[in-house]
């Protein structure tokens, strides 16, 4: 492996942390670990400056003016659009993902966005919440997946980004599409923790942190998420 | 009381224990619920009708107002009867019909959910309102916690009028929603999960910690002086005057201490001497099924509920060190369909004993708990899981429905 110590920082729990958004973080370094990789997770209040050095940036879920409050401190502080052009791996969920984006809507008007991702977010005509499922973009190599989401806002994709998924369940962004990706950028709809539900998601980041191929990291014994990954397609072949 | 009751009051009363009495002698629950629909359709107005001239508390919060419920109960027998909704049916009408039963108690203790708490204190002007705590629970379903706190000071602002507020200075969401009343009792109740209490409910600015005090670096919100505490050392509630009064639950934990201090501020605004009270808390021996003691094949259950993440992270610290833990884990309707909260809670002070996983979404559990480094196994309920430890104590772990299931298999037991 290219790098000693694996560096995980979860940006501003303190603003953004719903719906067990945690897990990510617990995922991708037990994930780590497995392999016999070092890892260093961080947590990084809004208070704080985001470190430049890190090797995987995740940002979480959360109410409307938290997520003002965020995107406000995110643009001053430059460091994870400073992480993106650097092609560090950034996982970012619900509340997270609308601010990559160019803008986004809470406390009932537009906000500007990191820019980081070619898409904008406004209101739904509903709350979308419940299990989401999708066929990931081919590119990515990761299949299915599988996650719950609970969002009032809607996504639109512009083109300099692809979509992370095409919808086969749920809502996602629009109803037709989930999530957005660039680079090494994932933004998604599926808390949960997503990469509990998506463990090949999961080393897809870790890959891009480490620079290698998914493929070449050492194979872990998935049977648990796996069995929970079908469980839940299961469940949502029984409801359609 | 009754005796002042319109007749069409008295009427929807009778109709409301008919139909009480038919659904729990046709096996549908105890008929908390049917009947209080059935006297409000009635007589709209019978909450407020039935809570007049009566001494009515309210107690609510995500966590513990069941098991406070019951200690105030306890408490308050001391000088009267008690009108109670002990089933846990905590809205309007499991109100309605734990008031209409009984008719002759002069004082009630109402547990609430926290969603209708306004409601109810504009329909039973209580005289004491206990608020324990606010901490996520089925978020997605409910509304957002600091959504409900402004919700609270809202309605208490408008509502609260004479009522005395008994409330947690542990918990920021608590204290800014109590803060606008004109009489509160602060009582140290703690705080067993502060994920939800990270930034200020007032104005966003951070909180900072020293210890157990707290204080927004900004707009000024900090932690009160409580009048009332639980004792540092041993099993004791101090009072406001510094007097210290022992406890001998039944209960474990020390959640369940601040939940008797909770009890015992308020028993003690009607006028009951902690003196009198606190010995009157020992005869809670379980709650509704919560911290029951069942046996079978040498094996010897305690059985604890947790709903959401402090629910679960306070079990964790009730548990004895060492027997086989079995953890239950379902999402139906009432439990909230998404499990995403157990990666809120730790679950490594499991390490190193024996864990069996059960429920609807035992695969989630499992996968939460490889996460975590945690040895477990995996079995299909139960009964399986009583054949999988060896006899000795088991302490048992379970969230709503799930905890309803185990319930089931020993006869309901409360
Ligand atoms: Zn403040």
């Amino acid at each position: 492996m290219a790098l000693s110590t694996l560096r995980i920082v979860w940006l501003y729990p303190d603003l953004l942390s719903t719906y067990g958004d945690r897990g990510n973080l617990l995922v991708l370094a037990h994930r780590a670990r497995a392999r016999g990789i070092d890892v260093e997770p961080m947590q990084i209040r809004s208070d704080q400056h985001i470190p430049h050095t890190a090797d995987i940036y995740l940002i979480g879920g959360g109410e409307d003016g938290p997520q003002a409050v965020a995107a406000d401190r995110l643009l001053q502080d430059g460091a994870l659009s400073r992480a993106a052009e650097a092609g560090k791996p950034i996982l970012a969920i619900c509340a997270g993902y609308q601010l990559l984006g160019a803008s986004f809507y809470a406390n009932g008007r537009a906000y500007e966005g990191l820019n980081i991702l070619d898409l904008r977010s406004d209101r739904g005509p509903s709350r979308a919440v419940g299990e989401i499922a999708g066929e990931a973009a081919p590119q990515l190599g990761i299949g299915p997946i599988t996650g719950f989401e609970n969002h009032g806002g809607r996504t639109h994709l512009g083109e300099a980004v692809q979509p992370l998924a095409r919808v086969t369940a749920g809502v996602g962004n629009d109803g037709a599409t989930e999530g957005a990706w660039a680079g090494h950028v994932i933004g998604t709809y599926m808390h949960g923790p997503g990469l509990a539900r998506n463990p090949k998601l999961a080393d897809l980041l870790l890959a891009w942190a480490v620079g290698v191929n998914p493929a070449q990291l050492p194979p872990l014994d998935d049977t648990w998420p796996e069995r929970l990954r079908h469980e839940r397609f299961a469940a949502l072949s029984a409801s359609q | 009381m009754s005796a002042n009751l319109t007749p069409r009051a008295k009427f929807a009363t009778t109709l409301l224990r008919t139909a009480a009495a038919l659904s729990r002698a046709t096996g549908r629950g105890d008929g908390s619920v049917i009947g209080g629909r059935v006297g409000l359709i009635v007589e709209p107005r019978l909450l407020e009708l039935l809570a007049e001239g009566r001494h009515v508390v309210l107690i609510s919060g995500t966590n513990g107002k069941t098991t406070t419920t019951r200690f105030t109960t306890a408490a308050l027998e001391a000088i009267g009867k008690v009108a109670t909704n002990s089933f846990g049916a905590n809205m309007p009408t499991g109100h309605t019909t734990a008031l209409a039963k009984a008719p002759k108690a002069e004082y009630a203790t109402l547990e609430c959910d926290e969603h209708y708490l306004g409601q109810l204190l504009d329909a039973a002007s209580p005289k004491v309102v206990a608020l324990l705590n606010l901490s996520r629970d089925q978020l997605d379903r409910a509304m957002e916690v600091t959504a409900l706190a402004a919700k609270w000071r809202q309605t208490l602002q408008a509502s609260a009028g004479q009522t005395t507020v008994v409330a947690n200075a542990d918990d920021p969401l608590i204290v800014w929603a109590a803060s606008v009343c004109q009489r509160v009792v602060w009582v140290a109740a703690g705080q067993s999960w502060t994920a939800d209490s990270a930034i200020c409910p007032n104005c966003g600015a951070h909180l900072d910690r020293f210890g157990e005090f707290w204080r927004c670096t900004n707009c000024g919100l900090n932690r009160p002086s409580p009048q009332w505490s639980v004792a540092q050392q041993g099993e004791a509630v101090v009072g406001p005057d510094g007097r210290r009064y022992d406890l001998n639950l039944q209960l474990p934990g020390r959640v369940n201490r601040a939940n008797a201090a909770t009890a015992l501020a308020v028993a003690s605004l009607f006028g009951v001497d902690p003196v009198q009270a606190a010995p009157r808390l020992s005869a809670v021996t379980s709650v509704a099924g919560r911290y029951a003691k069942v046996e079978r094949d040498g094996r010897h259950l305690r059985l604890l509920l947790a709903k959401n993440p402090a629910g679960w992270l306070e079990s964790f610290d009730m548990i004895e060190q060492g027997p086989p833990v079995v953890l239950s884990l379902n999402a139906r309707e009432v439990d909230g369909f998404d499990t995403s909260w157990i990666y809120d809670v730790d679950f490594t002070s499991l390490s190193g004993r024996k864990v069996v996983v059960t429920g609807d979404r035992r695969t989630d559990l499992a996968v939460r708990l490889e996460v975590d480094g945690v040895d477990f196994i995996v079995v299909d309920d139960i009964r399986a899981a009583i054949a999988a430890v060896p006899p000795g104590p088991v302490e048992v772990v379970a969230n709503y429905t799930a905890f309803q299931d185990v319930r089931a298999e020993f006869n309901r037991v409360n």
